[in-house]
């Protein structure tokens, strides 16, 4: 079955990072056939899964949905969201949700949507677990109940298949929770018998804007156009271009293997894929395979709380102190440990000393650093926060006042920025679930739902 | 010939590739180059253990991909991203080791 063009405008790399005005209106004028989003990540950590909150700006992710809407509804263009608030959890939906409906009602724009939830029950993966259906992923241990249940919001990574069931109930805006990146961009495509290997593909360069171009950036809008055997790469601002280089090189960014990228349901195979300039700063990209997996599997990741924190900053300059740093700190901790125990309080200590191997900790092979000023970060992790701030502030004000050998300023070892010292963190979380489920197909709409609102435009 | 890495490579980063394992990355400028180290494998996993100062089984990947001229390196991270002790949640900023890194062209 042969196809016209089918055009997928990316406007940003994540909804919330802004993009011009300019380049997005020239990928309007092209007529696009969808405009999808990926609105999330794990990159920032596991705090805003865990807390429920995106990391994502929302004056940024209001203003990039503002200019989004405003073309795409009155022209029918749908509008795709994929990982919705940053993490994709049902507090992170909602809060993308309440922005859409916000500016529906400024702008008066009037549009069926549809929101996919991706939280995953949790008797449902306890049950997995004891099927032998969950696998740990690289660096994590096999899953438990217990870590199920201690985590705050799990959510599983959704393929195409619920937003093909959205755009079958004429959805025009999709807001979806957690979601394989390449979704949103490839559902309709594939949905209209599209290669769903080359609509994966065009989906993991797209979902990234104009990274995958030169000069890289993820504030900038592309225009994906699909074909039966392959599919075009186009900048949407003269100052940027797709080249063979560039879009290669886009393979490696953030994977494993840029030779197999799996997903729900299967595997792109780039082992055969050939990428080709084609002038006017255009690539083309063919040759990618698709390799269904048996059985179906989708990624869950959950945070868990663990513990809380708080932290001092302060640097020091005294280059007696900073020579025997080591040493100073290790005697520091020694009446800290000694105290703290004394008083039947617990936690995690760490210190973090930037100018020798902050950046680095374990991994810094530079052992004798020569910098003049050193910043010490005390970082104090408890079960409480008033154990937190205790760990915090003995250890603080023991390193301040430390009469180390050889001291000759005698009136303070540190130069605190602030008045208070010491500061709350937010409550601390770890990453606890990062594994594979398997499902099975059948299931697949049960496990993330399809809810339908039609949102009326400016009530009178 | 021994050249540096940074006369031969126009990008060396790293970044995670999941809260658990680290990426890097190194893109040669010259396919000829590129092929000299594939060729005799320069950029294995017991030297970049070795710079790291990590047990090889930390080592998870090497792969070398041609399209880009480039040479992956997976490895473990030392804390989860994000995770108490944890110092780059990112992981975008562990590639300095790599600098020292010299070839034979």
């Amino acid at each position: 079955m042969s196809h016209k063009e089918f055009k997928i405008l990316s406007p940003t790399a994540i909804l919330g990072y802004g993009f011009p005005v300019s380049s997005f209106m020239r990928g309007i004028n092209q007529q696009p056939d969808v405009i999808a989003v990926d609105a999330g990540s794990v990159d920032p950590g596991p705090f805003y899964l865990g807390h429920g909150k995106s990391f994502t700006d929302r004056t940024g992710v209001k203003r990039d949905l503002q200019y989004i809407l405003k073309e795409a509804i009155p022209r029918g263009i749908p509008v795709i969201i994929g990982s919705a608030g940053g993490s994709g959890a049902e507090p992170h939906l909602q809060w993308c949700r309440q922005i859409v409906e916000e500016l529906a009602a400024e702008e008066n724009l009037i549009f069926k949507m549809g929101l996919i939830a991706a939280d995953i029950q949790k008797d449902l993966i306890c049950q997995a677990i004891g099927a032998g259906k969950v696998h740990p992923l690289m660096g994590i241990d096999p899953l438990t109940e217990q870590t199920v249940a201690g985590s705050s919001h799990i959510v599983a990574q959704m393929g195409i298949e619920p937003f093909i069931e959205a755009i079958r109930q004429n959805c025009q805006v999709i807001l979806a929770g957690r979601a394989y990146d390449p979704a949103p961009f490839a559902a309709l495509p594939v949905s209209r018998g599209y290669s769903p290997a080359l609509a994966l593909h065009l989906g993991k360069i797209l979902e990234c804007a104009a990274i995958a171009a030169e000069p890289g950036s993820g504030a900038d809008c592309v225009l994906g156009i699909l074909k039966d055997d392959c599919f075009i790469l186009q900048a949407l601002s003269d100052e940027r271009r797709f080249t063979r280089e560039s879009v290669a090189a886009h393979s490696l960014y953030e994977k494993s293997d840029p030779y197999c990228l799996p997903g729900p349901g299967g595997s792109l195979d780039l082992g055969r894929v050939v990428f080709e300039d084609i002038g006017s700063g255009q690539v083309r990209v063919s040759g990618t395979e698709f390799i269904p997996a048996n059985p179906y599997t989708v990624k869950l990741e959950g945070a868990r709380c663990c513990g809380y924190r708080t932290i001092t900053l302060a640097g020091v300059r005294d280059p007696i102190m900073i020579q025997n740093i080591d040493a100073i700190l290790t005697e520091v901790r020694r009446r800290t440990d000694q105290l703290l125990e004394k008083q039947q309080i617990s936690g995690r200590l760490t210190t973090h000393i930037y100018g020798k191997n902050g950046v680095m900790g374990p991994l810094e092979p530079v052992r004798t650093s020569s910098a003049h000023e050193i910043g010490i970060l005390i970082e104090a992790v408890s079960d409480t926060q008033p154990q937190a701030d205790t760990i915090c502030s003995i250890m603080r004000s023991t390193l301040l006042h430390y009469g180390y050998p050889g001291r000759i300023a005698t009136a303070g070892n540190l130069a605190f920025p602030f008045s208070p010292s010491d500061i709350q963190t937010a409550p601390v979380y770890e990453f606890s679930i990062y594994h594979l489920m398997e499902i099975k197909p059948d299931d697949i709409l049960k496990l993330f739902p399809v809810r339908t609102v039609q949102v009326q435009g400016a009530r009178l | 010939m021994k050249k540096s890495i940074l006369e031969v490579a126009k990008v060396i980063r790293s970044k995670n590739c999941s809260p658990f394992e680290l990426t890097l990355d190194i893109i040669f400028r010259d396919q000829k180059d590129y092929a000299a180290v594939k060729n005799d494998n320069q950029i294995n996993a017991k030297r970049i253990a070795d710079l790291y100062n990590v047990p090889l089984s930390q080592i998870h990947k090497v792969i070398y991909f041609d399209p880009a001229c480039a040479v992956k390196i997976c490895m473990a991270r030392p804390v989860p991203s994000g995770s108490p002790g944890d110092s780059d949640v990112y992981g975008a900023q562990q590639h300095a080791p790599l600098l020292a890194l010299s070839i034979d062209v």
